[in-house]
C-alpha cells in the first residue's frame, strides 16, 4: 500500500499559512518522502483568505489532489470554506477556544493553539503549535520539526517556537492517541531537493553562468530577482531593480552585448513593457533570457493566481519578425534545465528565448532528486576566434553566414568593434536603407531558425502508445494530466496524453507524426482560447476534436480533468 | 585584453562613415567634439563605447569609430548602464537628442542620475523632432509653433534643473558651435565619477527657424569665465541653471561627487564580471541550501 497524506494549512494573510506550509513540506522530505504543494493566497499582507496544500507521498507525485486527510484551520473561515474537501477519516485541527458554533463531528480535533502558543512564549506561534500538533497527529520524527525550525528562526525566537510545536505535539500525542490511522514514518533516507519552480530557474540560471539580472517586481517571478540579489555578493552576480521593464530588457540586451549571459524577469504587464526589446534583441542579434510567469489577465487580472494566458504573445509579440525560441517547463525540475537551454539558444542562436511559467510552476514546492550540474552544458556559441585584429574593420558583427549566426566579439575584450543598430544594418553593423542588404540580413536572421528548431524536443507521449482519448498540454498541467490518465485507465477508459515543454520554433514535423496515431483529441489549458489548439492548427493543420479550459485562475487537478473527459464537458467556442 | 598601445590616438582613429545629416546641421560640430574628447584622452576606439538611440543625433556614432550599439528610441541610457557594469574597464558614452532623453527615455535619464552609473550622457539638444520631421520636443520654447502643437508648444522640462534635484554629479552644458569648449566639457563628463549630463545647444537648420546659430551665438557666455562662480554650490547651480533667454550660460554648472552605483555592487569586486569564468559547479553548494 502506497503512503499518501494530503494536508492544507488554511488562514488568513499574516498567520503564517506559508511559513507553517514550507516547513511541514521540508520536515518530509527530509523523511524520505515526495511533496508537491502549492499556495493559493490574494493580494493583501494581511487579511483574506489564504491556502497552502501539501501532498505527501512515497511515489513521485506532480500535482495537488483531493480530498484532504488533514485541515490545519488557523481561522473560521478555513473550516467553513474547506471542511468539506476532506475524505472520510479526515481531521480539522483548530482552536476550540477560539473558533466555536461549527457543526459538530468526528472530524473535530481542537487544540488550544493560542493558549499554547502564548505559554510557550508569545501567541503569534499559534501556526507552530498547529505545526507541532499536526506532527503528533501523524506520529511524526520529533527532531525533523525541531530541525526545520531552528533552521527557520535564529536564537531565542527558534527555541520558543521548538517548545510551541512540542507543546501541539504533546498534546495531540496525549489527547488524541489512537484516534487517527495516518503514521507517517520514515519512508526512506533519500535527501532530495525542495524547491519552488522560480527557486529551480534561479539555480539553472547560476549553474549556466548567468552573472546578470535585472528586474522589476511582479509575481509570480520576484523571488528570481530576490534569490540572485541575495547571491550577489558571492556569486558575484550584478543584480538591477530598475526604473522598469523597459530598462530591464535593454540592460539584459546590454549586458548580453558586452558579452555577459543575462537575463530578465517578470509577468504579463511587464513582459507587455518588454516587447519592443525583444525586437532590439532581435535585429541586433543579442541572447537575452526572459522568464514570463503567467497570472491571470487582461492587464492586472489575478495577480496572485495562475494562467496560461500569454502563449501566442510570446511567441508573436513585437515589431516585425526575427527568430525567437519559447520553452515552457513541465515541471520543477524541468525549469532547471530549461532555464540552462534557454542560454544555449540564446547565446548559440542570438536571439530573445522566452521561458514562460505559470504562477502555479512558479509557486508550487515540490522534490527533485539533486541536480547533477556535470550534465549541465555552457555552450557559448560562435565566438570570435582571433583577439589579436590588427584592423578594426576586419570584424563584422553580422557577417553573412550560411547558418546565419555571425561570430560574436564583445566590446573592450579585443581590438575587434562590436557595431550594432536597432536599424537595418549592413555586416558591419552600419544603418543601410537599400534592399539587398536589408533582404541579405533578414535572410540570415530567419536562417537561424532551422537550426535552433533542430534542438527543440518532440512533445512527450504519456500513458499507452494508443488511446480513444489524446490529452494534449503544456506548462504545469503535466502533472495533472498524468494522474488524470491514471484514473481513467482504472476505470477502464483509454486515455494518453502528449504534451510540449518546447513550443517554439514550433516542433511541427514531430507533432504531425504524433497526431496520426489520435483519435479524440483534447487540448488541456489555463485559459479561455484555446491558445495550444489555434498553434497547433496553425502549424501542423489539425484541429483538436476539443478544448478543455480553465481560466478561474485557480490549478487543474486530476480528478477535474478527468471528470471534464468522462462528462466529455469541452469548450466548443 | 586591451595591451596599452604605443601609437598615439589620431584623429584618423576615429574617421567613420560620412554623415547623412543637413548641410550647416549643428551635429557637425558636435561629432568633431566627441571625437577631439576622446583624441585628447588617448583612448583607443576599441575601450570606447558609444550607445545612441535613435533621431539625427542617435547616428552619431556611425560617423565616428568605436564599438556601437545605436539602441531604440528613448533606450540607449539602460543598454549603456548594463555595459558599464558588465565590462567597466569601457569607456561608455550614451547620445541621445532631447526627445530621446528628456521625452521618450525620460524615466530612465531621472534614475540613471539618481543611481549616479559611471556613464557620460551627450544630449543633441535642437528642441525638436528633428528626423520625424520638426514635431515639438519637451524642450521646445513655451508657444513654439509644429504641426503638432498648432497653439504653441507647452512649458519646456529645463534639463540641468531636473539632472541636479535627480543626483546628477556633473551637470554641464556646451555649444555645437564652439567646439573646444564642447570637447572640454565631454571630458569633463568621462572623468568624472558618476553620472555627467552634457547638454548640447544644437542649432536644427532646417526644422528650428527660431533657435537659429544667430540667436544661440548672441546669448551663449561662458561660465568659467564668471568670477566666483562655484558649481559645488548646489542652490547657486539651481538659479544658474534656471538662466535662459537674453542670457544662456555654458559650461559646468553643477558639479559634485559621490559613490556611485558601481561602487556599491559587490559583484565587481573582482574585476570585470564579463570576464568572470563561468562553471556549472558554482551552483553545487547552493543545492545544500535546499536539502
Ligand atoms: C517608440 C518610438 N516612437 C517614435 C519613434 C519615431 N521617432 C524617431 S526619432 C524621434 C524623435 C527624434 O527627436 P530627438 O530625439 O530630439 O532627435 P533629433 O532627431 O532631433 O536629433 C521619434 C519620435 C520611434 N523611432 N520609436
Ligand atoms: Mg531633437
Amino acid at each position: 500500500m502506497s503512503i499518501e497524506v494530503n494536508f492544507m494549512i488554511g488562514g488568513e494573510a499574516g498567520q503564517g499559512v506559508q511559513s507553517v506550509g514550507f516547513m511541514l513540506c521540508k520536515a518530509l522530505a527530509r523523511g524520505g518522502y515526495h511533496i508537491f504543494a502549492d499556495q493559493d493566497y490574494e493580494s493583501r499582507i494581511r487579511g483574506g483568505h489564504n491556502f497552502f496544500r501539501v501532498r505527501a507521498s512515497d511515489s513521485p507525485v506532480g500535482a495537488v489532489i483531493e480530498p484532504l486527510n488533514f485541515l490545519l484551520a488557523l481561522n473560521r473561515e478555513s473550516i467553513d470554506l474547506h471542511r468539506g474537501e476532506l475524505g472520510p477519516d479526515g481531521i480539522v485541527i483548530y482552536d476550540r477556544a477560539k473558533i466555536t458554533g461549527i457543526a459538530e463531528g468526528d472530524d473535530l480535533f481542537g487544540v488550544p493553539l493560542e493558549e499554547l502558543a502564548e505559554i510557550a512564549g508569545n501567541k503569534v506561534m499559534a501556526n507552530t503549535v498547529a505545526l507541532g500538533a499536526v506532527a503528533g497527529l501523524i506520529g511524526y520524527d520529533r527532531e525533523k520539526i525541531n530541525q526545520v525550525l531552528t533552521e527557520q528562526f535564529k536564537g531565542p525566537v527558534g527555541e520558543a517556537n521548538i517548545a510551541a510545536a512540542k507543546a501541539g505535539y504533546d498534546f495531540t500525542e496525549q489527547n488524541f492517541k489512537g484516534k487517527t490511522g495516518f503514521r507517517l514514518k520514515q519512508a526512506s533516507d533519500a535527501r532530495r531537493l525542495l524547491l519552488s519552480g522560480t527557486d529551480a530557474i534561479a539555480l539553472g540560471a547560476i549553474a549556466a553562468g548567468c552573472k546578470f539580472i535585472a528586474g522589476y517586481p511582479m509575481t509570480p517571478t520576484t523571488p528570481i530577482l530576490e534569490y540572485m540579489a541575495s547571491k550577489a555578493k558571492d556569486h558575484n552576480i550584478v543584480v538591477v531593480q530598475p526604473e522598469d521593464e523597459i530598462a530591464a530588457i535593454n540592460m539584459t540586451i546590454g549586458a548580453a552585448y558586452t558579452g555577459m549571459r543575462a537575463m530578465t524577469a517578470t509577468s504579463g504587464s511587464g513582459f507587455c513593457l518588454m516587447v519592443e526589446g525583444l525586437g532590439l534583441a532581435g535585429i541586433t542579434e543579442t541572447p537575452a533570457v526572459v522568464v514570463l510567469g503567467q497570472r491571470p489577465g487582461p492587464a492586472i487580472g489575478l495577480p496572485t493566481r495562475t494562467a496560461q494566458e500569454e502563449l501566442e504573445f510570446a511567441i508573436y509579440s513585437g515589431s516585425g519578425e526575427f527568430p525567437r525560441a519559447v520553452l515552457a517547463p513541465a515541471t520543477i525540475e524541468e525549469s532547471f534545465w530549461l532555464t540552462t537551454k534557454a542560454f544555449n539558444l540564446a547565446e548559440k542562436y542570438q536571439t530573445p528565448v522566452i521561458l514562460i511559467i505559470d504562477h502555479t510552476i512558479a509557486t508550487s514546492y515540490t522534490t527533485v532528486e539533486r541536480f547533477d550540474l556535470s550534465k549541465v552544458v555552457i555552450d557559448r556559441g560562435s565566438l570570435y576566434p582571433d583577439k589579436s585584429v590588427v584592423k578594426p574593420e576586419e570584424y563584422k558583427r553580422h557577417q553573412l553566414t550560411d547558418s546565419g549566426i555571425s561570430p560574436r566579439a564583445f566590446p573592450g575584450l579585443s581590438r575587434a568593434l562590436a557595431i550594432t543598430d536597432s536599424d537595418e544594418h549592413d555586416e558591419a553593423g552600419h544603418l543601410i536603407e537599400d534592399a539587398k542588404t536589408r533582404n541579405e540580413q533578414v535572410e540570415k536572421r530567419m536562417r537561424k531558425i532551422t537550426g535552433m528548431r533542430n534542438e527543440i524536443a518532440p512533445p512527450r507521449r504519456c500513458g499507452p502508445h494508443t488511446a480513444e482519448t489524446t490529452l494534449i498540454g503544456w506548462g504545469s498541467n503535466y502533472g495533472a494530466i498524468r494522474e488524470a490518465i491514471d484514473i481513467l485507465s482504472k476505470e477502464g477508459t483509454k486515455v494518453n496524453a502528449l504534451h510540449l515543454s518546447e513550443l517554439w520554433p514550433f516542433p511541427a514535423d514531430a507533432m504531425t507524426d504524433a497526431l496520426k496515431t489520435c483519435q479524440t483529441t483534447y487540448v488541456v489549458e489555463n485559459n479561455a482560447a484555446g491558445q495550444l489548439a489555434h498553434l497547433i492548427r496553425a502549424e501542423t493543420g489539425f484541429s483538436v476534436s476539443g478544448r478543455i479550459l480553465k481560466y478561474d485562475g485557480r490549478p487543474f487537478t486530476p480528478a477535474i480533468i478527468a471528470d471534464k473527459v468522462r462528462r466529455k464537458e469541452v469548450v466548443a467556442w | 585584453m586591451v595591451t596599452t598601445e604605443t601609437a598615439r590616438v589620431t584623429t584618423a582613429d576615429y574617421a567613420g562613415l560620412v554623415p547623412a545629416w543637413c548641410p550647416g546641421c549643428g551635429n557637425f560640430g558636435i561629432l568633431n567634439g566627441v571625437k577631439r574628447a576622446l583624441v585628447d584622452l588617448s583612448l583607443e576606439p576599441s575601450r570606447v563605447l558609444l550607445v545612441s538611440g535613435i533621431g539625427q543625433a542617435g547616428k552619431l556614432p556611425h560617423y565616428t569609430s568605436g564599438n556601437v550599439f545605436n539602441s531604440l528610441h528613448g533606450r540607449p541610457m539602460p543598454v549603456a548602464i548594463a555595459a558599464k557594469l558588465a565590462n567597466p574597464e569601457l569607456t561608455v558614452i550614451a547620445i541621445s537628442g532631447d526627445g530621446d532623453a528628456y521625452g521618450e527615455g525620460g524615466n530612465h535619464f531621472i534614475h540613471a542620475m539618481r543611481r549616479n552609473h559611471q556613464i557620460t550622457y551627450l544630449v543633441h539638444d535642437n528642441q525638436v523632432y528633428a528626423l520625424t520631421k520638426g514635431q515639438a520636443s519637451p524642450t521646445s520654447d513655451s508657444g513654439y509653433v509644429t504641426k503638432t502643437t498648432p497653439q504653441g508648444a507647452p512649458f519646456p522640462v529645463n534639463p540641468l534643473v531636473l539632472a541636479i534635484a535627480a543626483g546628477c554629479g556633473l551637470v554641464a552644458r556646451s555649444f555645437a558651435g564652439d567646439t573646444n569648449h564642447l570637447a572640454e566639457m565631454i571630458k569633463r563628463g568621462i572623468q568624472h565619477r558618476g553620472f555627467a549630463l552634457i547638454d548640447i545647444l544644437q542649432p536644427c537648420v532646417t526644422f528650428n527657424r527660431v533657435n537659429t546659430w544667430d540667436w544661440y551665438r548672441q546669448r551663449v557666455y561662458k561660465l568659467d569665465g564668471e568670477a566666483g562662480y562655484d558649481p559645488s554650490d548646489k542652490t547657486v547651480a539651481f538659479e544658474k541653471a534656471q538662466e535662459w533667454g537674453e542670457r544662456i550660460p555654458v559650461g559646468v554648472i553643477y558639479e559634485k561627487e559621490r559613490p556611485t552605483f558601481e561602487d556599491s555592487m559587490p559583484a565587481l569586486a573582482k574585476g570585470p564580471p564579463v570576464k568572470l569564468e563561468l562553471k556549472a559547479s558554482e551552483a553545487e553548494p547552493l543545492l545544500d541550501e535546499f536539502v
